[in-house]
């Protein structure tokens, strides 16, 4: 007998006792019920009427802010395919490559919407995104709507540093249910996003900084921490912790048994994506005119 | 050849359809089994056995512990990623037909990856004063390592519920430290999940495992083993797992 099944065999007789309990994991409960009746698209508008009912008007401002966070840099990515499928210089080959590309756009402007309509559910003013993004970055990439090499290259360095972006706030949502499961999901879109404009960026023909095909996963060894090999992405795969980090809580990867021999250098730098912190990010994406 | 065609229909269903075809399957073959099984003590004159019904090798019981509070969450990942290593290093060791030199290279890499998050966890739950499960035996007879679109489509659907395991799971980690690390972990899975989801087929690198809002999927812990289940010899309780 542990105190869920009390908890159980409590609720037969008196229906309220989690909200008596516990008003907001009665108002979870009620929203997790009603998920399997209602459409997806609606959602975005039960999870703010869950918050309202959950959280009344203590909604936790960690939560909002990071929720605006992610707003900033959605708003940023989501601009950023859209100019480039409006770009008639940028030479995106038809098909395959356009149509991924389109799929990319579509897929950031749902996260846009979602993060809009969750923080206007909570009462909440969404950021707007900016009429002046610069994505020469001030003059740093002069060819991004003209070269599709250059774009796929900067385009893979944002999906990246969204994924980063995303991990290293996921700790201020920590026991969030619905907003940490939310954020988590977006993340391992971003992720596949990633993957995908770095797959087919090896399918063109690109190299990394290791003189290989570029990998779908963020590659690393002992001196090499930026696998993009463009300085001016260092940023991008660096900071506190940067990406060919092999130490993890204390456990050094390569110390470990792998096949053959202690897992190689490669492997454990790849294995882990790391986070950015807030600061990190915002001072990556300044020059994009994202604020 | 008739095996050969489920194997192919197979790689075409969705992660959730495909695994769960598998359980139903494995379900059937778990009474087949017990049956079997008590056939051949029958034949053997009742005589004194060491088959323990209650063995989780046996796949009957509750089921080996996963231990309480982060500790269960970690050994959870901790089954996964035994599942998805065993899967990976017996891919490399018998290549399918065909297998490229790029294939080889990427799924090569992905054997790594998930033996180091294998390890890894071994590790972290003993570092953190928790007892690490035992090494899981794994159940692959219903893979045709040989098959290309087998062991692709195997590969789709562990990487595909790997990503909502985390995802699902990430909000029972008490510890701040513990839910970065599966952050970390997760996004390699979805690197993985839409590298294997490519190689299938052009452009299906969400497919169906976002919603309208383009969120990946998420699964519950109990979801998520019942989905594994028939490729776990090994039974996992999953009653101690937080909610």
């Amino acid at each position: 007998m542990n105190i869920v099944n009390i908890l159980e065999e409590i609720e037969k007789v008196d229906g309220e006792i989690y909200e008596r309990l516990n008003p907001r994991r009665k108002a979870m409960k009620d929203f997790f019920s009603m998920g399997s009746k209602i459409a997806l698209s609606a959602m975005p508008f039960a999870l703010g009427s869950m918050f309202n009912k959950a959280y009344g008007q203590a909604m936790p401002s960690t939560v909002i802010e990071v929720l605006q966070y992610a707003l900033t840099l959605e708003h940023f990515e989501y601009n950023f395919y859209l100019r480039a499928n409006a770009a008639t210089a940028l030479p995106i080959p038809a098909g395959d490559q356009r149509n991924a590309i389109v799929m990319i756009r579509d897929s950031e402007k749902k996260h846009v919407d979602f993060l809009k309509t969750v923080l206007t559910q909570l009462n909440q003013t969404p950021v707007a995104e900016k009429t002046t993004y610069d994505f020469t970055a001030g003059g740093t990439f002069p060819d991004i709507f003209t070269n599709y090499g250059t774009f796929l290259a900067v385009a893979q360095a944002i999906e990246d540093t969204g994924v980063r972006a995303y991990k290293g706030r996921a700790g201020e949502l920590k026991g969030e249910k619905v907003v940490l499961t939310a954020a988590l999901g977006i993340h391992a879109v971003e992720a596949r996003h990633a993957a995908k404009i770095r797959y087919m960026r090896r399918m063109n023909g690109a190299m990394d900084a290791f003189n290989g095909p570029v990998k779908p996963w963020i590659a690393g060894s002992t001196d090499k921490f930026n696998d993009l090999g463009v300085p001016a992405a260092d940023g991008n795969y660096g900071g506190t912790v940067k990406e060919n980090n092999v130490n993890q809580a204390g456990v050094v990867i390569t110390n470990l048994a792998g096949i053959g021999g202690n897992i190689p250098y490669s492997a454990a730098a790849e294995a882990f994506d790391e986070p950015l912190t807030k600061a990190e990010v915002l001072a990556l994406v300044a020059p994009f005119g994202v604020s | 050849m008739e095996n050969s065609t489920i194997k192919n229909q197979e790689a075409s269903l969705s992660a959730g359809e495909f695994l769960e075809k598998k359980v139903q399957r494995r379900s059937f073959l778990r009474y087949a089994g017990a049956g079997a099984a008590g056939v051949v003590l029958v034949a053997a004159g009742c005589k004194q056995s060491n088959y323990n019904p209650d063995d989780p090798e046996n796949g009957f019981g509750p089921g080996i512990s996963l231990g309480t509070g982060d500790v269960a969450i970690l050994n959870y990942a901790y089954a996964l990623e035994q599942l998805e290593a065993a899967f990976y290093t017996q891919v490399i060791a018998t290549p399918f037909t065909g297998m490229t030199a790029v294939e080889t290279s990427l799924l090569k890499d992905i054997r790594d990856h998930e033996i180091a998050h294998r390890e890894f966890f071994k590790a972290a739950i003993a570092a953190n004063g928790g007892t690490p499960i035992k090494n899981l035996t794994v159940d692959f007879s219903s893979i045709n390592f040989s098959s290309r679109a087998s062991v692709l489509g195997t590969a789709k659907a562990f990487e595909d519920l790997g990503v909502s395991a985390y995802d699902g799971a990430g909000y029972l980690l008490q510890n701040a430290t513990f839910l970065l690390l599966a952050g970390k972990i997760v996004s390699v899975e979805a690197r993985h999940a839409a590298l294997i989801r490519e190689m299938l087929e052009t452009n299906s690198f969400l497919g169906d495992q976002v919603d309208s809002s383009s969120v990946n999927i998420s699964r519950t812990p109990a979801q998520v083993l019942a989905i594994a289940a028939p490729f776990i010899k090994t039974k996992i309780d999953p009653s101690t797992i937080p909610a």
